[in-house]
């Protein structure tokens, strides 16, 4: 059991160190946000099941495996999310991407066409006439 | 440490050596949160930290032999989920108000 756990612990860590590798040396936004959001749920989730094996207890391995379930749900909608805002804030690609295939599709640095919040000279106007 | 030691408690002397692999890719993230030329990147970086965080939190408890941290682990991963998308939503709201 102990030898489970040292060969996972020890997979996990060398998928952590690989993701922040890759955080350092990616030359773009997009490319660091694709090795911090899949290498690191892979590796601390490797890291989280051997805590789950090496205590080997129910409540322990239940909260374990309860964090990795987190990790997997909430990684890919932070990625998202970030990947949203660092296009519509208008982040640069790198040099040598092939494709944009958002192109078009959003202004960036400009306001879109539907406004999901009231327009201000509505309220100027109700001023007006109270 | 021997190799004795190792053949003796395998996992607890592995998740010696793991803190420090840990600690080289937490200084790597850092870099980057300190260098990152646009906001994302050091949102991207934060992230990567506060995850590395929570799986050196894991690797503690096994060298320690103590699992009470691991709940400050689940509440880690939580926080480190809201403040993402905190961060990307107000920079998106910067942006598209």
């Amino acid at each position: 059991m102990e030898w489970i756990t040292a060969a996972l612990m020890t997979i996990g860590s060398i998928f952590a160190l690989m993701a922040a590798l890759g955080i350092v040396r990616l030359p773009d936004v997009y490319m660091r946000m694709h090795a911090a959001s899949k290498s690191t749920t892979l590796g601390v989730g490797c890291i989280l099941l051997s805590v789950a094996v090496h205590f080997g207890e129910l409540g322990i391995a239940s909260r374990a495996v309860l964090t990795i379930a987190f990790l997997l749900l909430t990684a890919p909608v932070a990625g998202h999310m970030i990947a949203r805002a660092a296009y519509l804030t208008g982040v640069p690609q790198w040099d040598g991407a092939v494709v944009d295939e958002l192109e078009g599709c959003y202004a960036k640095h400009a306001p879109p066409e539907s406004e999901p919040h009231g327009p201000p000279p509505d309220a100027s106007r109700s001023q007006e006439t109270a | 440490m021997t190799f004795d030691d190792f053949l003796a408690h395998p996992a607890t002397v592995t998740a010696h050596a793991m803190l420090v692999v840990l600690s080289i890719a937490l200084l790597l993230a850092f870099l980057r949160l300190a260098r990152g030329p646009s906001v994302p990147d050091r949102v991207v970086a934060l992230d990567v930290i506060a995850t590395l965080l929570v799986g050196m939190i894991g690797v503690y408890s096994i060298a320690e032999s103590d699992p009470v941290l691991l709940r400050v682990a689940m509440m880690l991963a939580l926080v480190n989920f809201v403040g993402t998308v905190a961060f990307s939503y107000y920079l998106q709201r910067r942006v598209t108000r």
